[in-house]
């Protein structure tokens, strides 16, 4: 009897080992694959989505805001896709957004995942205040860069002249003709994508980032003097960097430099 | 042929369901139907009615994630349907993996691929310890993880946006149920069956067995994918109260004698038992 109880007893704890085993082995597969899915992705977003890892877990994955778009730009992500399974992206040079005034795919999500609230500006909501991208320009194939007349993009462009414009300059190869050369201006460009999806080169030269990828920041250690704002900062700021005074710093770096009395007298003199 | 469609009543129910829930989502994508809205994570009825997955919500609660009125009143409403017809009513009424793995199950029994004795045997309690690891996996790394890799996500967004090789997934799922694990997928790991089943423990609407009509086939227990919840088949007159009974009537279907039929039971008499 105690050796059937034993025998019980082992096996008991055999069952667990293997449900830990098997438990273990689950998770890890399961986890590495959660977190290759947070890599940073390339695709766009539809207007309005909040930042990547807040938007990822606040999609419910339903689809409804690829049904609302009329233009079938919006697809869903499905498993071979490198980007969180189930959730909509577009992909400019096959559809881009046409910046549907009414909004519809923001209006049919159901968890806010795409939020109304980003394109309220001044008290005003617009389509225009979405930032799912910015447009950057490949100078070395863009054909107006090399000369050619093109401005497909600018043409292409719902803010044109606005998020993009054009710049003249005098082309010195041939000294008689202008370049007309396409510039995205980046606090008007939404990153609709038309541009991209209107550009005439085989590979775009024209192509909208996500903003965690192309967005730059200044940061806070420089000060652009000639916007008051900016300038502004300046006023609290202690101006006082003197150092304090040691033997080794008494003279200024110039006066070093100069010693020809000081340190580098014995190199010359012999 | 009427008395095969008599005998296959609550199949081809059940299949018909599935299909029409699936078209009518297909058909709003591809058509813009107004009918039914999003897909089974989350949907829009009649363009008024919200309904929402409860387990994806609570994954997405524990990611830290907002959640929107709307979602909620989705929630509350099929809370309510579950609470009343029973939560697995969704596993073989309306879930399309549940024709994968149904399949795999017929497969099965046709092809006589029985259990063996040196199997690996799954517990059927795994799916609940399932629950919890999505649970904490989805608040380490802020993301809904179980429907991160849910074929069921993948199933019926398959049918409605396109699958990518989303399939291959459901293949293994089909290989797994057949060749490993008898209702392997459905009956033992899948998070929101279990889910499921706690909302519908004590739903209103169940399956109830009379013993005095029982004539010991055994026919119920070779086709029922969730055995456990037969255990008072042949021995007591009364309900099917376990909460893993997905509801699928295929023992009422095989009954030689009709000893089952689905009847409103009453809180008080299933706690009572």
């Amino acid at each position: 009897m105690e050796n059937l109880d034993n025998q019980k007893r082992r096996l008991f704890l055999q069952k667990i080992m293997q449900g830990v085993g098997y438990g273990a082995f689950g998770i890890i597969a399961w986890s590495s694959y959660l977190s290759q899915s947070q890599a940073k992705s390339i695709f766009l977003r539809p207007p309005g989505a909040l930042s990547e890892k807040k938007f990822v877990s606040t999609c419910i994955r339903s689809g409804m805001c690829v049904q609302a778009c009329p233009y079938d730009a919006l697809k869903l992500s499905t498993i071979s896709d490198n980007i969180s399974i189930g959730t909509p992206y577009f992909i400019p040079r096959e559809e881009a957004c046409h910046l549907c005034p009414d909004i519809p795919c923001a209006n049919a999500c159901p968890t806010q995942a795409l939020d109304l609230q980003s394109f309220i500006a001044d008290n005003k909501s617009s389509i225009n205040n979405a930032r799912m991208g910015l447009a950057t320009i490949n100078t070395a194939t863009c054909l107006a860069y090399l000369g050619l007349q093109c401005t497909m993009c600018i043409r292409a462009c719902p803010l044109a002249d606005t998020a993009i414009v054009l710049h003249n300059e005098r082309n010195p190869r041939t000294d008689m003709h202008a370049f007309l050369k396409p510039v995205v201006v980046p606090d008007y460009c939404t990153g609709c994508g038309m541009c991209e999806r209107a550009c005439p080169t085989k590979v775009a030269s024209i192509r909208v980032l996500p903003l965690s990828i192309s967005s730059g920041d200044i940061g806070e250690h420089y000060i652009v003097g000639w916007r008051d704002e900016d300038e502004g900062r300046l006023d609290n700021v202690s101006t006082d960097v003197t150092l304090e005074r040691t033997k080794r710093n008494e003279k200024s770096a110039l006066d070093n430099v100069n010693d020809t009395d000081g340190i580098l007298k014995g190199l010359y003199d012999e | 042929m009427s008395n095969f469609l008599y005998r296959h009543r609550y199949y081809i129910s059940r299949r018909l369901l599935q299909i029409t829930i699936l078209t009518l989502y297909f058909g709003a994508n591809a058509y813009g139907w107004k009918i039914a809205v999003g897909d089974l994570s989350s949907s829009l009825i009649f363009n008024f009615i919200p309904l929402s997955d409860p387990f994806a919500t609570l994954q997405m609660f524990f990611a830290g994630a907002i959640i929107a009125t709307d979602v909620l009143i989705g929630v509350g409403i099929i809370l309510f349907i579950y609470g009343v017809i029973g939560g697995r009513f969704f596993c073989s009424w309306v879930c399309p993996v549940n024709i994968i793995t149904e399949t795999a199950l017929w497969l099965r029994r046709v092809l006589n691929l029985q259990e063996k004795e040196n199997a690996i045997a799954f517990s059927k309690n795994i799916r609940y310890w399932v629950i919890i690891v999505s649970l904490g996996l989805s608040f380490i790394f802020s993301l809904t993880a179980f429907d991160m890799i849910s074929p069921i996500g993948i199933a019926h967004r398959g049918i409605i946006f396109g699958f990518g090789f989303g399939w291959f997934f459901l293949l293994a799922i089909f290989l797994f149920d057949l060749f490993s694990q008898r209702y392997g997928w459905c009956g033992h790991i899948c998070p929101l069956g279990g889910f499921n089943a706690i909302i519908g423990k004590y739903s209103l609407v169940k399956v109830v067995h009379d013993k005095e009509r029982c004539l010991y086939s055994m026919e119920c227990f070779k086709v029922c994918p969730e055995i456990q919840v037969l255990d008072m088949v042949g021995k007591k007159s009364k309900a099917i109260t376990g909460a893993e009974c997905i509801k699928c009537g295929h023992c009422i279907e095989v009954c030689p004698n009709d000893a089952f039929k689905v009847s409103i039971v009453s809180l008080a008499e299933q706690i009572k038992g």
